[in-house]
């Protein structure tokens, strides 16, 4: 470790701490002047202590979203790295041709190939299988290991602590020691299924098995997760309810049935959505075991990437990010109306 | 025979050893079905821990056995040259240190940012409130990938690439719409009567939020603390795109991906860096883990 490079570090974050503790306080200062002082408005305390995380978001969501959403009506690439102005690019020039494009961007991620030959509804799909494969293996097997840790029994709380360890485990080290575990010579999957009798795939350059290879580490990454919330929803329920369903006679498929699921669902239903947003969105588990390697591996979001960093074309990535925005939008709001999720939850 | 209303201790431990293998008030589980349990639970486990145990044999393993075979946990001629190689050798303990300043120095800001606002939002009511309650929570629904663009176009206006200045502000902010979320769920469980009273007797409104209402959610201060610190912690493509190549300004994550990546995989620094990194999250994680949950149900929505 270099002491002054450790230093410098310090200095700099240190530094840039400072800043934001001189701005707030400026910021609040002249709030505080205009509102209390000056306008002396009734609201004015709500608004001195929302305004210094509002104004973040603002700077650093809101602004970037305005931004993205004006570049996507226009042509700019690293070829074309130029302003593009406001509105549109429709003012600018970029090499002496016009910036604005209208909405071709939005038509071309529909009939052009988002990446190099695979097009948008390709990388969908394979998004939506990636999606709903995962969150039925999180769901089903987090399920099914908290059903069976319910109970009281020998060595739960050992069971318990091991199970976790993949959620505990920082993602990008389980990531980088899967990649390197599926090195199909070397690797210990082949390995493990040689000692069976099975020639393991090459995990690496086929696309079947790479695919499959993304799930299967995400699925072992994201069952941990599930089976913990889950079991918390079902150590709420009271055992009182069982015993009372046993005594009519009930079967213990019916109170599963009959008490278990329906006093799961608060857990439950935003259990899915949160499990939904977060493999719909996850970029890790794709990019470590695939690295921009194989283009039917790609989701939406590694495609989204690519179409930024790899292939430069901003104007064109701007647009395909909105597009996949506006697919995860679509089915939040659809599920949260159906499942009536967020009932109560602005009160 | 008559009831017996003082069990006699072969009956008390018959009991005891049926409930020990009860579902959950439920019915008594036969052996058969108990051997079961145990054996799926016991795969499960096995499934989980397999890939740990390996990278500890990897990192235990000498230099010339690093593509062997050899499946053993404990490898033969064990040894931690791997773990002196990269605590000493690489820039390995740089960019723990590294990621340590920015995770605490960020997770504390976003903890202020998120505790103030949501403490407006909790006990305020004012145009706009609902509005951006939602919006805070479609803020959770937006790609890393998307504003990656935008913020590196303006980190690179602002002259902020390779620098750490661009990745604390961004740590700062983008954990603020989850941790505000929380905060809002725990404040609005305890009762406004508390601060109330306090302002009976003198305190200002800042005051009693400050004295009353902040010492009160501890619990939930320290698990937004938590969550801001592993997502920054583990964050990784923002900061590939601000920090560039250099590589003693890397964070962790990165660094472990260029043991990965670079040529060809360097298995043993990767291995015991692995582990050095692992161990205090992990127990971290299960010190907590119990929390985090809560946190998570707690900010999340309610049913």
């Amino acid at each position: 470790m270099d002491i002054d490079r450790s230093v410098a570090a310090l200095s700099e974050v240190l530094f840039t701490l400072a800043v934001f503790a001189v701005g707030v306080a400026i910021l609040e200062g002249v709030l505080y002047l205009v509102l209390v002082r000056w306008l002396k408005a009734r609201l004015a305390l709500p608004i001195l202590l929302i305004a210094p995380a509002l104004l973040g978001l603002l700077a650093l969501i809101v602004y970037p979203l305005v931004w993205e959403l004006n570049v996507s009506f226009t042509n700019m690439s690293l070829n074309r790295l130029c302003d593009p102005g406001f509105p549109a690019g429709l003012l600018a020039t970029c090499k002496d041709q016009p910036m604005f494009l209208g909405l071709d961007n939005y038509i071309n991620v529909f009939t052009r190939p988002v990446l190099q030959v695979a097009g948008f509804f390709q990388v969908f799909w394979q998004t939506i299988i990636w999606t709903v494969v995962n969150v039925s293996f999180h769901v089903g097997l987090g399920l099914g290991l908290a059903l069976l840790l319910n109970r009281r029994m020998r060595l739960k709380g050992v069971y318990r602590a091991l199970i976790v360890l993949p959620w505990a485990i920082p993602q990008i080290v389980s990531l980088a020691v899967w990649r390197t575990e599926l090195n199909a010579e070397f690797g210990m999957v082949n390995q493990l299924l040689a000692l069976v009798g099975i020639g393991g795939p090459s995990w690496m350059t086929d696309p079947f098995w790479n695919f499959f290879a993304m799930i299967m580490v995400n699925v072992w990454l994201g069952v941990p997760f599930m089976m913990v919330l889950l079991l918390g929803g079902l150590q709420s329920i009271p055992g009182d309810l069982y015993e009372a369903a046993e005594i009519d006679g009930a079967s213990s498929r019916q109170s599963f049935r009959h008490i278990t699921l329906p006093l799961l669902r608060p857990v439950l239903v935003p259990s899915v959505i949160l499990g939904t947003v977060w493999t719909f969105n996850n970029f890790n588990v794709p990019f470590v075991i695939n690295q921009l390697e194989l283009e039917t591996s790609d989701t939406l979001v590694t495609g989204l990437f690519r179409a930024a960093f790899q292939y430069n074309r901003y104007g064109f990535a701007g647009a395909y990010a909105f597009v996949v925005f506006a697919v995860l939008l679509v089915f939040v709001i659809v599920y949260v109306r159906r499942s009536g999720a967020l009932r109560g939850a602005h009160e | 025979m008559t009831s017996t209303t003082v069990p006699t201790p072969v009956q008390a431990a018959a009991v005891r050893e049926s409930r020990l293998a009860t579902s959950k008030g439920g019915r008594a589980d036969s052996p058969l079905k108990r051997a079961i349990i145990h054996a799926a639970l016991f795969l499960a486990a096995l499934i989980a821990i397999v890939p740990v145990l390996r990278v500890f044999s990897v990192s235990l393993r000498p230099n010339n056995q690093l593509l062997s075979r050899d499946l053993n946990v404990i490898p033969e001629g064990a040894t931690l040259a791997s773990y002196g190689h990269v605590l000493f050798e690489t820039d390995f303990p740089q960019w723990m240190f590294n990621s340590l300043l920015i995770t605490v120095g960020t997770s504390l800001v976003g903890l202020i940012f998120a505790a103030t606002s949501a403490y407006g939002f909790s006990r305020f009511k004012f145009p706009g409130r609902g509005v951006g309650l939602t919006a805070l929570l479609a803020t959770q629904l937006i790609p890393a990938t998307m504003l990656l663009v935008p913020i590196l176009i303006l980190a690179i206006q602002l002259d902020l690439v390779g620098t750490y200045r661009g990745l604390v502000i961004a740590y700062s902010v983008t954990s603020v719409p989850f941790s505000i979320w929380i905060l809002k769920g725990y404040y609005d469980t305890v009762p406004i009567e508390l601060e109330e009273a306090a302002r009976i007797d003198g305190c200002s409104q800042l005051e009693a939020f400050v004295r009353v209402l902040l010492p009160l959610s501890t619990p939930a201060l320290a698990i937004v603390f938590l969550f801001n610190f592993l997502a920054a912690w583990n964050e990784f493509v923002l900061a590939r795109v601000l920090i560039g190549s250099q590589a003693d300004l890397f964070t962790w994550p990165l660094g472990i991906l260029r043991f990965q990546a670079q040529f060809q995989t360097q298995w043993g620094d990767l291995a015991a860096a692995s582990v050095l990194v692992s161990i205090p999250i992990v127990a971290l994680f299960l010190y907590s883990s119990k929390w985090l949950i809560n946190g998570v149900t707690l900010g999340g929505v309610k049913g």
